[in-house]
């Protein structure tokens, strides 16, 4: 089955985000629109625009009402996902990376990045119903995890946070108190930077994916590491499959190497593993460049790939594989 | 060696250090027995004793010359001078570094004089190149270097019996031969761990036999037959050798030792260094030594300016072209031989010394290869004179060193000699120049080695112009395989040195069209070959049977860089070495072109297979065998299926057990996911659906029409 190839965005993507009932698809890439489309057939709905740097990453409320976006211009901005209507803006001194709504839409975690000498923080804010009562003000701001912080996101009923970051650990917050509760093994975990993380649907477990050139599967509560995925490349995106026991891993050189070699030698393609068994059962080609993002459709038929290569590729899979 | 300190000094020392001396009982303090007081030290290795120490003394650039005139003073300056011309021509004599002494009594001088030079290296060159030297009939110079007169005052006058060391049983070596399950080693080279393997094909993965870390400084190497593993490091190299331990079997010291070669039959290694030279203008000082293997003796050395032994000018990055010296006369290692300049020297291993002690002289000889099987030479000789002097390629028998053929070609540009494996046929590969002198077209000329009087057929592409990629004989076969053609899809063409008749001709086989080849690589049991796309042409395999001329599999090895048949012919391995950065690793496949499995590692230096020994067999019990293949392989057909039923069973269970931890693990997740629902409502405002609950899995089964067509039936009755 030929993927559908979306073209909308002029640098390469950084983050894919679906919607509750799968019917959106929400893009970010390193030009300044986020953009919307509608997931089954790949037609262009709308952007959003008003940042001012490249966008990383972004959420949508379960009710697909609100957006949020982490962007380099140092801002997150809520947006309606329906007029695309910018509705707040919370600026910060660093560039914000990470965002993810809580369970019942009422919080947002953010992470910004460590930018001149603002260290890296993990910031919460309350997001109010209506924009107009919406504050600028962090119920909770962790400092003290050194490097970039790729990801932050909720734990179980919003108890905890979990965050990956450039120095290979990852961490369990508490919400009430900002203490960090379990930290990853030194010796299990990833060697490398870890580059994402992606919850199961029913949020029992998650993937990270590493520069290591491995994806490890762990627990939400007990952060005990459950698997391993091994790959010849350095990893960028994953994403797990809601349906099936797969899980699905992309990546590729780093971009300033690219275009030094030829179009196959980078293995452009999105791996599928096998989430138990840990083997490889098949991968889907297509990009030219490296994968930076992956998500699969909630009802597990069909997913997603951004890449460098300014690419969505969207791939139907009426097959169930394996 | 004591060493004796003066007591005042001793004294005021104590002073320094505050201790009253008369309270220090010295004899109490008991050193241990021994020149290192006991303490064994770590460097007490045997290479390192070995080791010449450079500068050690301050005299290892000192020479000393015996034999010389004694003469009255007023022919000191004469003589002086005369010694100085002499040896000022290998180095330059230090300032006052000529030393002359006379008698006081007789006013004349002894007959010997001290030379020294600025490095050990000179001097070492001015002994050798000086010793022997005749001045006049009377005079023939003893040259020694200055140090070793030490060595030879040592020598004690009685003889003493050497001592005689216990025999301790060795490990039989060929233990790796005698595998149950049949099965061939090889070694990798990742990082900086070198790992042996077997090669477990039917449980679809390598077996670890052996594994070290920093085990050469460099690479390493198998023996021809297999026996050894030759490790390189910078104080010399060593072999190791066995089934699975891999002990040390012996050590050949040779400082910066760089390249390293076995003799076919593995009983000597070549070794061979390069040195910078204490003046930059100067060549590179090579050093080669050859070494019996098993007793590490070191048999024959040979060393000189790097020019010396790199003819025709053609000095590489590594200062050579290795190997420097290729064995000839099959697998009894008798005869070696290096190309010079005009010359080819033979040496016999007998002696270690030039066959009927001169070279051979061959006017311009640019090129020379040994039959493998036999002692004999083919020689290339590049046309002379602007064409009036025409090439030539002769075979040349050693130790007769007489013509066998020869064969005078015209306006020849480039010519390569490729050896059947068992010396029946040598192919010359000529490339010569059309008549407009701008381009170039390929023949090939074939010698018939076996056949009387050695026919020779001259043998053309259909298309000469064509460029020749590769060419390879067939392994035991008599049979070749040539790629040709320009542009990135060449054709592959096989010929047969026999026709159906059995008339002594060369006959095409079939041509290939259009194949992303660059490579050609025969099974060493011939009959099967693979053509791939190393390199540049991104690693396509094509699994290719000769026999029936049909294609039985292709694959591809991404970025391959190298491809090697196990030397049984069952196996073949291609691997992405680290010339690239991605992709490293090595993937084993089945001589019919199926993948059997894949080993990525970082930084993948080497991948080499353990050579086997020849067959004991008779090419009849061979024959035998063959046709009996049926009755013999039953046993082993067995074992496969028993093999391949027990890892199923294996991997159903592992993936069975797999399956229930992780159900347990969701089981578990469930119901503490179950118990934190009303949690999760009351987060969500009442809203009381999970996402987990909103998907079913239904099976339905969809009818779909693809395509309807009437079509009319002739009804006719008299059809049955």
């Amino acid at each position: 089955m030929r993927p559908i190839l979306m073209k909308g965005h002029e640098r390469p993507l950084t983050f894919l985000r679906y919607n509750r009932d799968g019917d959106l698809l929400f893009s970010c890439a390193k030009d300044h629109t986020p953009n919307v489309w509608f997931a089954d057939n790949g037609d262009r709905l709308g952007t959003y625009r008003g940042h001012n740097g490249a966008v990383w990453t972004c959420d949508v409320s379960r009710d697909s009402s609100r957006l949020i976006t982490a962007s380099a211009d140092q801002t997150v901005k809520l947006w309606d996902v329906q007029s695309g209507a910018e509705l707040f803006t919370f600026r910060f001194d660093a560039p914000a990376r990470s965002v993810e709504f809580s369970i019942g839409d009422g919080l947002a975690v953010i992470t910004t990045d460590n930018f001149m000498e603002n260290v890296p923080t993990v910031q919460v804010k309350r997001i109010a119903d209506d924009p107009d009562d919406q504050s600028e003000e962090s119920l909770l701001v962790i400092v003290g995890i050194r490097g970039r912080i790729t990801r932050a996101v909720w734990g179980p009923l919003n108890k905890t946070i979990i965050t990956a970051g450039e120095d290979a650990t990852i961490r369990i917050w508490d919400t009430e108190t900002g203490t960090c509760l379990r930290q990853s093994d030194p010796e299990q975990g990833h060697q490398k930077a870890i580059s994402s993380l992606s919850k199961s649907a029913d949020w029992s477990h998650f993937l990270t994916g590493s520069l290591d050139k491995s994806a490890k599967l762990w627990d939400t509560r007990t952060l005990t590491l459950i698997k391993t995925y091994v790959t010849e490349r350095p990893v960028n995106a994953v994403d797990i499959s809601p349906l099936l026991d797969h899980v699905v891993i992309g990546g590729g050189q780093d971009a300033m190497n690219v275009t030094m070699t030829d179009r196959r030698a980078g293995k452009f393609e999105a791996k599928f593993f096998h989430k138990i068994l840990q083997e490889e059962i098949g991968g889907v080609k297509g990009h030219f460049g490296p994968i930076n993002a992956l998500a699969f459709n909630p009802d597990g038929r069909s997913f997603s790939s951004g890449g460098e290569d300014g690419y969505t590729a969207f791939e139907k899979r009426p097959k169930v594989l394996g | 060696m004591a060493l004796e300190i003066p007591m005042q000094g001793i004294d005021a020392r104590a002073r320094e250090l505050g201790i009253d001396l008369s309270s220090v009982d010295l004899d109490s303090i008991n050193l241990p027995a021994g020149e290192d007081f006991g303490i064994p030290s770590d460097d007490e290795d045997l290479l390192r004793d070995e080791d010449p120490m450079e500068l050690e003394m301050g005299f290892a650039n000192v020479v000393v010359v015996d034999n010389l005139p004694v003469v009255p003073p007023e022919k000191f300056d004469k003589l002086e001078n005369v010694i100085r011309k002499i040896y000022s021509q290998i180095g330059v004599i230090k300032e006052g570094g000529l030393w002359m002494p006379i008698n006081q009594e007789t006013k004349k001088t002894y007959g010997y004089c001290f030379i020294e030079y600025n490095t050990p290296q000179e001097a070492e060159l001015a002994r050798e190149k000086t010793n022997g030297y005749k001045l006049d009939k009377s005079h023939i110079f003893a040259v020694n270097m200055f140090d070793d007169f030490d060595k030879y005052m040592k020598v004690p006058d009685e003889w003493m019996p050497a001592e005689i060391k216990p025999y301790t049983p060795g490990e039989n070596l060929q233990k790796w031969l005698a595998d149950e399950k049949a099965r061939d080693q090889f070694v990798i080279r990742a990082g900086t761990v070198t790992e042996v393997y077997w090669n477990d094909a039917r449980q679809k993965m390598p077996e670890l036999v052996f594994q070290k870390q920093y085990w050469t400084d460099s690479f390493i190497q198998w023996s021809p037959l297999g026996t050894y593993l030759a490790t390189v490091h910078r104080q010399g190299s060593q072999v190791w050798g066995g089934d699975d331990k891999f002990e040390r079997l012996m050590r050949f010291a040779h400082p910066q030792v760089k390249l390293i070669d076995f003799s076919p039959g593995e009983k000597y290694l070549v070794t061979y260094s390069s040195h910078e030279p204490s003046n930059p203008r100067d060549t590179h000082r090579v050093v080669l030594n050859i070494s019996d293997v098993r007793t590490g003796k070191v048999m024959r050395d040979f060393k000189g300016n790097a020019d010396e032994f790199t003819p025709s000018g053609n000095i590489s990055v590594s200062g050579v072209s290795w190997p420097i010296f290729r064995w000839g006369g099959g697998k009894d290692d008798k005869y070696f031989a290096r190309l010079g300049k005009n010359v080819i020297s033979v040496y016999e291993t007998e002696t270690f010394s030039l066959l009927d002690k001169k070279s051979l002289k061959i006017e311009n000889v640019v090129d020379f290869c040994w039959s493998p099987t036999d002692p004999i030479i083919a020689l290339f000789v590049p046309e002379l004179g602007g064409g009036n002097q025409p090439a030539r390629v002769s075979l040349v028998q050693i130790p007769g060193k007489e013509e066998l053929r020869q064969k005078n070609l015209f306006s020849v540009s480039d010519c390569k000699m490729y050896w059947q494996n068992s010396g029946e046929y040598l192919a010359v590969q000529v490339d010569r120049y059309t008549k407009t002198k701008k381009s170039t077209y390929t023949g090939f000329e074939l010698f018939r080695i076996k056949e009387r009087d050695i026919p020779i057929e001259v043998f053309e592409l259909d298309n000469k112009n064509d460029k020749i990629i590769a060419f390879a004989w067939e392994p035991k076969g008599h049979r070749f395989a040539v790629i040709h053609g320009d542009g990135p899809k060449p054709d592959i063409s096989f010929y047969s040195m026999r026709t159906a008749n059995n008339i002594s001709r060369v006959s095409k086989l079939t041509t290939l069209k259009g194949k992303q080849a660059n490579a050609l690589f025969w099974s060493p049991g011939g009959r099967f070959i693979v053509f791939a796309g190393l390199k540049g042409f991104n690693g396509q395999l094509e699994f290719y049977n000769v026999d029936e001329l049909e294609t039985m599999a292709t694959g591809e090895h991404f970025m391959a860089t190298d491809i090697m048949w196990d030397p049984t012919g069952r196996y073949l391995a291609s691997a992405v070495t680290s010339v690239h950065e991605m992709e490293n690793g090595f993937q084993i496949w089945s001589f019919s072109g199926k993948q059997l499995y894949k080993v990525s590692k970082d930084h993948f230096y080497q991948f080499m297979w353990r050579p086997r020994p020849p067959s004991l067999l008779t090419p009849e019990k061979e024959d035998e065998i063959a046709k009996n293949l049926r009755k013999y392989s039953k046993k082993y057909e067995q074992e496969d299926q028993d093999a391949f039923n027990q890892l199923s069973e294996q991997e159903r269970k592992r993936r069975k057990q797999l399956q229930e931890e992780w159900e347990g693990w969701v089981a578990k997740w469930k119901q503490l996911h179950e118990e934190e629902r009303p949690y999760r409502i009351e987060l969500r405002d009442g809203e009381a659906s999970d996402d987990e609950e909103e998907y079913d899995t239904k099976e339905v089964e969809v009818e779909e029409v693809v395509h309807v067509q009437e079509e009319e039936v002739p009804f006719d009755l008299d059809q049955e």
